[in-house]
């Protein structure tokens, strides 16, 4: 983004950020903490919040109970950030979200959004053709599988909490954590061992 | 205003402030009149659309509901939901005003 700023837009931002400062709304070591936070994010932690839900059953109940202490758990500070809630998967129901007013994204545990969800012909078409869209990244459902699509409108984040795939016995939390994908994360995908 | 229940029926106002001037909804078009089921409540929250014109922000209750999809849009997968949060200010109890279901969505929805 920064590649695309012309100065006038530098210059804007910059008079914005010092009145901001000067009216105490936010001060220059927040913004830079926040940015930083930002940056680190990423979905290998929304992957270690899952691999840890498939081998550890009262963690489990936690994320599902609390999606926000359950990152706070993994060392993720939540503070400021909007409430984490987590979809569980179950042999009959399976998860996507996407936010069909702007790009809600739970940022904290999956980073920034990928360009593709903030698009909007997959905010449209999520919601009104969801397995065809499900079918172009050549996720296809088991029989007898219904699809719940989360449209993510207001204070809450999203996760998917997928099921954990056959195949994957025995595996410790870090090899499980590999399979989780951001698409998996958003449930566009579905982890495969 | 109504506390609702998980479970309970509610329908989304058939309400479109857009058309009386400027605001800032958290209610998709799409779901503006239809009917759908609470699943559970999800904790109070400034009223985003006080909070966009930084007017004092009341907290509303947030719902998580859900929607019958094929009903939604006449086509898709019998099962398949759309589960959207929504203000209690834009959900009204159903069947009290002897208005009629869209057809094909009661007892459907129940067994989602």
């Amino acid at each position: 983004m920064a590649g695309a700023a012309t100065p006038e837009h530098a210059a804007l931002l910059e008079r914005f950020v010092a009145a901001l400062v000067t009216k105490g709304v936010v001060s220059e070591a927040q913004i830079a903490d926040q940015i930083a936070r930002t940056s680190r994010a990423s979905p290998e932690t929304g992957a270690r919040m899952v691999a840890r839900a498939w081998t550890d059953p009262a963690y489990r109940a936690l994320m599902l109970a609390d999606g926000s202490a359950a990152a706070e758990a993994m060392g993720v500070s939540m503070a400021g950030m909007p409430p984490l809630g987590v979809l569980e998967d179950t042999p009959a129901v399976h998860h996507v979200v996407v936010c069909t007013l702007c790009s809600c994204y739970p940022r904290a545990v999956l980073g920034y959004p990928p360009g593709w969800f903030k698009s909007s012909s997959y905010r449209a078409r999520m919601v009104r053709e969801p397995r065809a869209v499900l079918a172009e990244w050549g996720t296809v459902l088991a029989d007898g599988v219904a699809l719940r699509v989360v449209d993510s409108t207001a204070d809450y984040r999203w996760m998917v909490l997928p099921e954990r795939p056959a195949g994957t016995e025995g595996w410790d939390a870090a090899r499980l954590a590999a399979i989780v994908t951001r698409d998996a994360l958003v449930g566009v995908a579905l982890p495969r061992a | 205003m109504s506390d609702f229940a998980a479970g309970q029926r509610v329908r989304v106002k058939a309400d479109f402030p857009e058309t009386r001037g400027p605001c800032h909804i958290r209610t998709p078009h799409y779901l503006r009149g239809r009917t759908g089921v609470v699943e559970r409540a999800l904790g109070r929250f400034p009223n985003p659309e006080d909070l966009a014109f930084a007017r004092p922000a009341p907290r509303r209750a947030l719902y998580h509901v859900r929607f019958d999809q094929p009903a939604l849009w006449q086509e898709g997968a019998v099962g398949d939901a759309v589960v959207v949060e929504l203000f209690e200010h834009w959900l009204e109890p159903t069947g009290t005003a002897g208005q009629l279901e869209p057809a094909g969505t009661a007892g459907r929805l129940e067994t989602i």
